[in-house]
């Protein structure tokens, strides 16, 4: 019902527009919020605890955006959609970001009048199987019944490694990830396919999760990130620079616990990130220490992710791609200068 | 002054009030296309600005997805135009089952109303007020993760002889993979089809003539069942049996019944048959009981009285509120959705939609095809509705 009102929703705000390209910084600034696209509840990237607090790697670039903005991470209005409805939602206007495990595809920035501000987890689809059907690898799955979510690239993908590799299988597609468990846990499907971080995730809610193994294969690239509307490009700056600042801020060693030390006495190019001698702010424009908000307030990229999806989350996901290039990863920050 | 009778003159052309009607019907009609003009070339202009692409093209590109039940070939090199396809035929297939088994299930429960057994009585109460009140979405997710999704794994599945089996994957029965001569066959099935019209006629004309009846159903049933085994039994059986069989995860080969369809359909006809219960109730109590005592009194057979007295007086009631039950049940199998059964609009307006982003269009497709089946559904029920209405003579 959500996802038909939001196509009307775009039907009437399209029609009846007029054209008009609001500036969303203004409209945020207006508001004194963020609003912010995640997803129904995914472990480690947006999920909400039980006191309706939202948390997770994806959360955490509304609120650095929040906090870039506004100076304040938690004016985020959250609106949790589902992989069918996020690109409505964005582009009726009905949210500033779409930050919600979102694939960067050709596809979807180039026909869907959306952009990708960056990347903030490099992920690859992979499978989850249960341990008693005596599978190591994906090439084995021959006839097999998959459970998938609906509206992903892991349609495609999954599509297009069974046809690559003369495999058959059956997909049963869901529309939210824990229909797509609950198809896994009754025996619906053998297999369950998605993104590597979200079988972690989903494997955690199984009723006994040392039941299910993800297989090694990884079969796409996955290139999660943060996505704004086509035509606002001060806004589509300010979040790519949010992304960053996280980045640069793990790179350069900063992070919230020592966001004012760097501030007051850190090199030239801690003081420039903290917003010290620099117009970096107003050129987008919004306060200077823009990048200290993000930093004092949500953390660092490295403080997030292990937060959340890292070693001090129940996912224990290691680094891996998302490690800083200097450190075996490939995530790379532009300069802030 | 000379009072000049007043001469009817023709008004001035505005004061006409035909012109007058003319007009202001005239001035609707422009105001409404402008309204819907400028909607649409509105949203186009504002699509273009934003990046949006727009158009049917997309119908011609590849989907690259795969969907699990089809009724035609389809594969992931298909394009987004067979999808549709697809989709849609999977909404008819559930809508026509559902339809079907509805109608039994309500006549049955709406005659069961009327019962003089208590115990059947109260039960068909019991249905229509159990199965009434409870939303539908929730008996959809009922029978699909409570009662199928408690079924045994393939390994473990429960068989029919070895041939016919049920699991949580589904149900699998054995198919027909006809040989050379089954055409003979189906000549033959057509041939009784045929006959039974026939026959039908000569029965009615004969019983006009002559006022002897003749029994149609058993030799309908007869020639329904007996022609076509001849035909096999003439041609040798020409068919091979395509029996499932368990290879590695699932069970291949014969006919697969899909949990989400079996669940969906089962939804829908334990939902929709409580309001057709409702109504076929409703039909049999606005026949006056002094019809019934008429029949009596004339000598008819229970039996006889309720299917040439009640049911056609009935029916004028009836098929009116089955019109909208079908209807209501075509929409309701959107519900679809839920459970992933690959219906039009799990399909076309999910899957679809998303890959392509082309939400005005599909959307728009999507309802113009549930007001065209809803409509053809209406048509037929108006041929009914008016072949079983009052004929005064």
């Amino acid at each position: 019902m959500k996802r038909l009102t939001s196509v009307i929703a775009t039907g009437l705000a399209l029609g009846l527009s007029f054209g008009a390209q609001a500036g969303t910084l203004e409209d945020v600034q207006k508001r004194g919020s963020v609003s912010c696209g995640v997803s129904t509840g995914l472990a480690g990237f947006s999920q909400k605890d039980e006191n309706g607090t939202w948390s997770g790697l994806d959360v955490d670039v509304c609120r650095s955006v929040a906090a870039a903005v506004l100076g304040d991470a938690s004016k985020v209005q959250y609106k949790p959609l589902t992989a069918k409805e996020r690109f409505t939602a964005l582009q009726s206007g009905e949210i500033d970001i779409l930050s919600r495990n979102t694939t960067w595809t050709h596809t979807r920035d180039t026909s869907l009048g959306l952009n990708f501000a960056g990347v903030n987890y490099y992920d690859g689809q992979g499978f989850m199987v249960s341990k008693d059907l005596g599978v190591s690898s994906a090439l084995d799955l021959d006839g097999a019944a998959v459970c998938i979510q609906a509206g992903t690239t892991t349609e495609l993908n999954l599509a297009d490694y069974f046809r690559a590799n003369g495999i058959t299988y059956n997909a049963i597609t869901f529309d939210t990830s824990d229909q797509t468990r609950a198809g896994f846990e009754s025996g619906r499907c053998d297999v369950l396919t998605s993104d590597q971080s979200q079988l972690y995730a989903l494997r955690i809610g199984l009723k006994d999760p040392s039941s299910a193994m993800v297989l090694p294969e990884v079969i796409s690239k996955e290139p999660l990130g943060p996505v704004v509307r086509q035509g606002d490009d001060q806004w589509f700056n300010i979040v790519k620079w949010s992304v960053y600042a996280m980045v640069e801020a793990e790179f350069m060693g900063i992070n919230s616990a020592n966001a004012d030390q760097a501030k007051s006495q850190g090199n030239p190019g801690q003081q420039r990130l903290m917003g010290v001698d620099t117009d970096s702010g107003e050129k987008m424009g919004i306060s200077n220490d823009w990048a200290y908000n993000i930093v004092k307030q949500v953390g660092n990229y490295g403080e997030s992710f292990e937060r959340n999806v890292g070693q001090g989350s129940p996912l224990k996901i290691s680094r891996g791609l998302n490690a800083q290039w200097n450190k075996g990863g490939i995530m790379y920050s532009s300069p802030v200068r | 002054m000379s009072e000049k009778p007043q001469v009817k003159s023709s008004p001035s052309f505005f004061n006409n009030p035909r012109n007058r009607s003319i007009i202001y019907q005239l001035l609707l009609l422009f105001g409404l296309g402008y309204f819907f003009y400028s909607i649409i070339s509105n949203t186009l202009a504002n699509m273009e600005a934003r990046g949006i692409q727009s158009g049917y093209d997309f119908l011609f590109n590849t989907a690259g997805f795969d969907i699990l039940m089809s009724l035609i070939p389809y594969d992931a090199t298909n394009t987004y135009g067979r999808t549709f396809i697809v989709g849609l035929l999977n909404t008819v297939l559930v809508s026509i089952i559902g339809i079907i088994l509805s109608t039994m299930v309500g006549f049955i429960m709406g005659v069961a109303h009327f019962s003089h057994n208590l115990l059947i009585r109260k039960l068909a109460t019991a249905y229509v007020e159990t199965f009434r009140n409870i939303p539908l979405l929730l008996q959809i997710f009922f029978w699909y993760f409570a009662v199928l999704a408690a079924l045994p794994s393939a390994r473990q599945s429960m068989s029919l002889g070895e041939v016919i089996f049920l699991n949580v994957r589904g149900l699998y029965f054995p198919g027909l993979t006809p040989e050379g001569g089954a055409s003979v066959v189906y000549a033959a099935i057509a041939a009784a089809i045929i006959g039974i019209f026939v026959l039908k006629r000569w029965a009615k004309k004969r019983q006009d003539d002559t006022g002897q009846q003749f029994p149609v159903l058993w030799v309908s049933l007869g020639m329904l069942f007996g022609l076509p085994l001849l035909a096999l039994i003439v041609m040798g059986f020409p068919f091979a049996w395509d029996i499932p069989y368990l290879k590695g995860f699932n069970f291949r080969g014969g006919i697969t019944v899909i949990p989400e369809l079996m669940a969906l359909a089962l939804a829908l006809t334990v939902y929709t048959g409580a309001f057709i219960a409702e109504a076929v109730r409703a039909g049999i109590q606005a026949v006056p009981h002094g019809q019934t005592e008429a029949a009596r009194s004339i000598g008819l057979k229970e039996g006889k009285i309720m299917k040439l007295i009640i049911v056609p007086q009935a029916m004028r009631v009836i098929v009116p509120l089955l019109n909208s039950e079908y209807q209501s049940l075509v929409k309701n199998s959107t519900l679809a959705t839920a459970i992933g059964y690959p219906d039009l609009f799990t399909v076309f307006v999910g899957t679809t939609l998303n890959q392509t982003g082309q939400a005005i269009e599909i959307v728009f497709m999507t309802m113009a095809v549930y007001f065209v089946v809803n409509m053809t559904i209406s048509f037929l029920m108006n041929r009914l509705n008016s072949s079983v209405a009052l004929t005064e003579r």
